[in-house]
């Protein structure tokens, strides 16, 4: 019964799991980022047009990523340059995402989908789902364990502290926030890779579940990705739905989960100390 | 004097405190020409962009202009329609002003129109009242779950530290959620494929203005709930600057140290400033469930609370800002409708226009702060 889900978990949890990636990416750096939806969603539609313009899905990817990358470099400059509301900014890149796709693409048509890989007593995935975990090492391992890290976590935690080592806050928070474009994009790839086509607002508020487990995994990689596939099991709880209960109650589940996490009521939850902060 | 009338005085008197907060020196009106720069820096960039690129598309940009003019002044009939699509935005517009006044975020106002104008058409469809009990209790319930469902984060907030933006989203889902499931599963119209309710009684329909006004034609959807709009603005006015509590929540979000020190509690302001939220916005869930569709309808909302942050950058969070501004959307949302048909330019447009729009209005927000500062006394 649960091996059944496991696949569907799969397939949910893998665009969550880069959008939360590189969600924990920008908010360790101070950066608020409320883009993600808007940065998966144009990560998307460049996968598509790329893929449908050059026939490669490489270049599909590629396309999809620089698109990210764009919208990423557009809430650094706000948020961090002209130290606009990093909230309100994120809002305005969702729309302007939405409306981007939309008035260039409503649907498209059929795309090659990016490559799967066999792997044994796994099964056939898109080599994303196995680029996850490792990604979640690699960027726990990052973060945590080498002064690179300590740095982009001191532009979230404590700008003196980096400026007393006479480095740039401004330089690293838009590190924080480019990798998170990449993230998201790949993320973004991903989900029209494995539905083939694109149509205007395809996340579906995902950039913001992935949020919900950037929070709920307490900033940190390992739980952050984890708190994904939590929330991609209770989507495909609702999709293989036997037991008559209401599939929109079983997906309002992450949410809810999410608040409680938040309010400490079950756990501890941390954000960088100057997360949001603007005044610089 | 009686003690009522003394309350009201010194209810009054907050007026001359208030005044303090500005800066002395500078008049007031190089104040308001500084702080309209920005605005319509971003207002003209953003029809230039239009124009840019309908010309990149090989159209003649003068004709969008003219367009813009034509389509919401040529007629009373097109100014309805404008006035029409304002209505909802003017009410979000005012939910995301008033919390951003006291410091916080209210980017849940979907979720508390949804919640609310499901209160509004649960109470039209069950209570057969006559009029003048059925409407104050439709607008009321609406008004109070709207507000439940803005208290909650604020509570959240005041109690816990739990940041605000993060659980008006997750209530934004849960609000989709359990309407999508109460609309499709317990109140759907019987035999119909439409994931909408049955009918509210005719008693707690809006009227609209068609019937009072002479110039507007009867097909003209402009109802009751912009006069309702237009009074909630200046009912705002009031409270933001002339009353006591309007004085607190100000004071809560420019010096939130300054109004604990001086008795006012920013935990209990942070709830009840959000539930005041959450019962503004869900004003803007009763226009259309009152006063246009006369049902619930899963989805109806186009995106109504996240334009009100557009709507309360641009009326910098003034009531009557948000009024101009609000019309001023509701102007674009016909003009991208018109445009969709005579230009076969996709709404999408002015979506990402919209979306500019909050970028370069937030960017520069900072910058006119600044010119304030460097402002010769």
């Amino acid at each position: 019964m649960i091996f059944e889900l496991i696949p569907s978990t799969l397939r949910m949890a893998t665009p969550l799991g880069f959008a939360a990636l590189g969600g924990i990416y920008s908010e360790r750096a101070g950066v608020i980022n409320l883009a993600l939806e808007g940065m998966m969603l144009i990560g998307a539609f460049g996968y598509v047009i790329g893929a449908q313009a050059s026939g490669s899905v490489w270049i599909g990817l590629l396309v999809g990523i620089s698109f990210g990358l764009v919208l990423a470099l557009l809430h650094a400059v706000a948020t961090i340059t002209f130290q606009a509301e990093q909230i309100v900014t994120g809002v305005g890149i969702n729309i302007l995402a939405l409306g981007i796709t939309e008035y260039l693409l409503p649907t498209s048509e059929q795309v090659k989908g990016l490559p799967h890989w066999q792997v044994p007593f796994i099964g056939s995935y898109s080599f994303v789902v196995y680029l996850l975990p490792v990604l979640m090492v690699v960027s726990h391992i990052l973060l945590f364990k080498t002064p690179w890290g300590l740095r982009l976590r001191a532009a979230g935690e404590s700008t003196e502290a980096l400026e007393a080592l006479s480095l740039s806050r401004v330089k690293w928070q838009y590190l924080g926030v480019l990798l998170s474009g990449i993230l998201a994009a790949i993320g973004g790839c991903f989900l029209a890779s494995e539905v083939h086509y694109f149509t205007k607002g395809m996340t579906a508020g995902r950039g913001y579940l992935a949020l919900a487990a950037v929070i709920f995994g307490n900033w940190r990689p390992l739980s952050g990705v984890a708190a994904c596939f939590l929330f991609g099991f209770a989507t495909a709880l609702e999709l293989a739905n036997r037991w008559n209960i209401p599939g929109q109650l079983l997906n309002s589940l992450p949410y809810v989960l999410t608040m409680v996490v938040l309010a400490g009521l079950v756990g501890t939850s941390r954000p960088p100390a100057s997360l949001g902060k603007t005044n610089f | 004097m009686s003690n009522f009338s003394r309350k009201i005085e010194s209810i009054l008197n907050i007026r001359k405190v208030s005044i303090s907060l500005f800066r002395d020196g500078i008049p007031q009106i190089k104040r308001l020409f500084v702080n309209c720069i920005p605005t319509f820096l971003a207002l003209s960039g953003f029809f230039l962009l239009c124009g840019l690129v309908l010309y990149i598309r090989g159209q003649n940009p003068l004709e969008f202009y003219s367009i813009i003019l034509v389509s919401g002044f040529a007629s009373f009939d097109d100014f309805g329609y404008v006035l029409f699509n304002a209505t909802p935005l003017v009410f979000t517009g005012l939910a995301v002003a008033i919390a951003y006044k006291s410091g916080l975020f209210n980017i849940g106002c979907e979720g508390q129109l949804y919640i609310a104008a499901f209160t509004a058409a649960w109470i039209g469809i069950h209570l057969n009242l006559p009029t003048f009990l059925l409407v104050p209790f439709c607008v009321g319930g609406a008004m109070v779950t709207g507000a439940a469902w803005g208290a909650i984060p604020g509570f959240l907030k005041a109690r816990y530290g739990a940041h605000e933006v993060i659980n008006t989203i997750m209530m934004n889902f849960i609000a989709f959620a359990l309407m999508n499931y109460l609309v499709t599963s317990v109140y759907q119209e019987p035999n119909q494929m439409i994931p909408h309710t049955r009918q509210i009684y005719e008693a707690a329909q809006f009227p609209r203005l068609a019937s009072l006004l002479p110039g507007l034609p009867q097909s003209n959807p402009l109802n009751v709930s912009f006069l309702l709009a237009c009074g909630c603005v200046v009912l705002c006015y009031i409270f933001l600057i002339y009353t006591r509590w309007g004085y607190e929540l100000r004071l809560v979000g420019n010096a939130r140290d300054a109004a604990s020190y001086g008795g006012i509690s920013p935990y209990a302001v942070t709830i009840w400033v959000m539930a005041l939220s959450g019962a503004v916005a869900g004003l803007a869930g009763v226009t259309d469930v009152m006063g246009y569709r006369y049902r619930f309808l899963d989805n109806f909302s186009s995106g109504w609370g996240f334009t009100g942050i557009a709507v309360a950058l641009l009326g910098r969070n003034n009531p009557f800002g948000i009024l101009a501004a609000a019309i001023l959307f509701g102007l674009l949302n016909k003009v991208a409708l018109d445009i969709e048909i005579l230009l076969e330019v996709r709404r999408g447009l002015f979506l990402a226009g919209q979306g500019m729009l909050i970028i370069w209005l937030v960017s520069m927000e900072r910058i006119s702060r600044k010119m304030n500062t460097f402002l010769p006394r």
